[in-house]
């Protein structure tokens, strides 16, 4: 929303000083000159000075502007995903592993890493800050985490991972095959990942993991019927639903979306 | 939804408050407040404004001194089943912030759908419901004892009890790495069960006849789950709310204190 509002401010004052541009070409040139001429020449200027404003306001909504509202936050450690995929025994469940109680680790604490970087192992770098700083001083490591979710909402690992058969990509994507940790960028309104939004300014989506936002959460419950079928025959997400009653029975589809949908992932 | 109901039979969680054995010590709203990370004020003096998702309320039979008697009632969200899940609060909502789950009987209420119209609060008939007129405070350093388990309430917004909805997905989540879908009986209790030093709530599944409240409150499922046990009453139960929390007294005004009676009424 505030991209295309930016977009229509910068456009309604590129419009102002195009016009004061022209008015000042008027009482500029010499009186009564080629009439004819100068008009052409008023509307060419009003021509570029449209397309410039157009250009600039669409690299201010589409480059400036996500520039702006982000942050960069480099990890507090690059982590080498692959390395460690490489080294341990169980691949990604030695370390993201269900608990006896059925809450999921997520990523591991300290204690976990500790288990086998007790001392140095490697010659990375990354390690060593590691072990300096967080092993011997006994400190967690602060991890920014790019899934992280409101706290409204409920999210079960176990339901999805155990019940639904969800593989860990279809939301985390091929992190599990990244040798750096990428940037975390923080959008600085809400505090929230740029992995919640998506890379895409526009909210566009290529792959399931690109956006992890309520409709997308909605969009595989329709698809895989967790949510009763009759959700995917909305024409719009979900959450724009404002009464998820039955239509009635003369519509020939009948809209139905269980009514408890909300309280299932959201506490 | 009838895939569903092949391998996970609908549970309608209900309780059972016997209020011959409630002391009124208020365990049950301390334990409340605490794990559903409900606000309070610097001046909890006006009691109209105070947020208690489980309220003990004292009756008194109105005798004088060799009759005089009393009797405390704890008041948790009732989460009526109406007809067919057609709660008074869930009929009013303009924008399903609170609905009735089929699955679980249980009467949600989400606050980030909420949009603080109270519509819910004026057609509650057990005042179950609360509105935060503030966002909350907690003194210097309580965040940290918190519940990371139950989302805190912004200002705005309508409250209740949710029968710790939250103890049920934990639960739940258990029960999906052992590849059950059932929960038993201990598994999923609420707070004020747990803390009643009386034992005088009981929680369960009314739907199930091994759990202790379907064997006390012998609900009449197909009477509006009227309670066949002469000694259980409901608060209020000629509204046909069908709620499912049951009272047990031994006591006469007791059980006429339940519900609305007009004096001298038969």
């Amino acid at each position: 929303m505030s991209t295309s509002d930016d977009k229509a401010k910068e456009v309604s004052a590129e419009a102002d000083v195009s016009a004061e541009a022209v008015d000042e070409v008027e009482t500029a040139s010499p009186p009564k000159v080629n009439e004819k001429k100068q008009d052409n020449g008023g509307l060419g200027f009003i021509i570029l000075f449209f397309i410039i404003g157009l250009v600039g306001s669409l690299a201010v909504g589409w480059w400036i502007f996500p520039k702006l509202l982000y942050s960069q936050k480099k990890q507090p450690i690059d982590f080498n995903h692959v390395l460690h995929v490489g080294t341990v025994e169980e691949g990604c469940e030695s370390c993201h592993y269900f608990r006896e109680d059925g809450s999921f680790s997520g990523v591991p604490k300290l204690a976990q890493c500790v288990d086998c970087h007790e001392e140095v192992m490697g010659e990375d770098p990354e390690e060593l800050k590691f072990v300096e700083e967080y092993v011997a001083k006994g400190k967690e490591v602060p991890w920014l985490i790019y899934s992280r979710q409101p706290d409204s909402v409920f999210f079960s690992h176990a339901a999805h991972i155990k019940m639904g058969k969800v593989d860990c990509v279809i939301c985390h994507g091929y992190i599990g095959e990244s040798t750096h940790s990428r940037v975390y960028e923080e959008n600085r309104f809400t505090g929230y990942s740029r992995d919640i939004w998506g890379k895409n300014i526009a909210g566009l989506k290529k792959n399931t993991w690109d956006r992890m936002k309520m409709d997308d959460c909605a969009e595989c419950h329709a698809e895989n019927r967790a949510v009763p079928k009759t959700v995917e025959t909305l024409p719009w997400p979900i959450s724009w639903m404002p009464r998820p009653y039955e239509k009635p029975a003369s519509s020939q589809i009948r809209v139905h979306i269980e009514k408890d949908a909300c309280f299932v992932c959201h506490k | 939804m009838k895939e569903q109901h092949e391998h996970t039979k609908a549970r309608k969680y209900g309780m059972v408050i016997d209020l011959d054995k409630c002391t009124g010590c208020g365990a049950c709203m301390a334990a409340c407040m605490a794990e559903n990370n409900v606000p309070f004020k610097k001046d909890e003096s006006d009691k109209l404004l105070s947020i208690t998702w489980m309220r003990v309320y004292k009756l008194t039979n109105g005798k004088k001194f060799p009759e005089a008697d009393i009797c405390y009632l704890p008041r948790p969200c009732m989460h009526c089943e109406g007809e067919h899940g057609h709660a008074p609060c869930v009929s009013v909502c303009p924008a399903v912030a609170t609905d009735y789950s089929h699955e679980t009987g249980i009467v949600s209420q989400v606050y980030t759908r909420c949009f603080g119209c109270r519509y819910c609060m004026a057609a509650c008939p057990y005042h179950a419901r609360y509105f935060n007129w503030w966002d909350p405070v907690w003194p210097d350093g309580m965040e940290k004892y918190l519940s990371p388990n139950v989302s805190p309430r912004m200002r705005g917004v309508v409250e209740k009890c949710s029968f710790c909805f939250h103890r049920h997905q934990l639960a739940m989540n258990k029960a999906y790495i052992e590849g059950r879908r059932k929960l038993e009986e201990h598994e999923y209790q609420t707070a004020c069960t747990q803390a009643c030093p009386a034992g005088a709530i009981i929680f369960g599944d009314l739907n199930n006849p091994g759990h202790a409240v379907t064997q006390i409150a012998k609900p009449d499922h197909k009477h509006g789950g009227r309670p066949m046990n002469p000694h259980a009453f409901r608060l209020l139960e000629r509204l046909g709310t069908n709620p499912k929390v049951y009272y047990l007294s031994s006591r006469e005004w007791v059980k006429r204190a339940g519900d609305n009676y007009i004096e001298n009424e038969s």
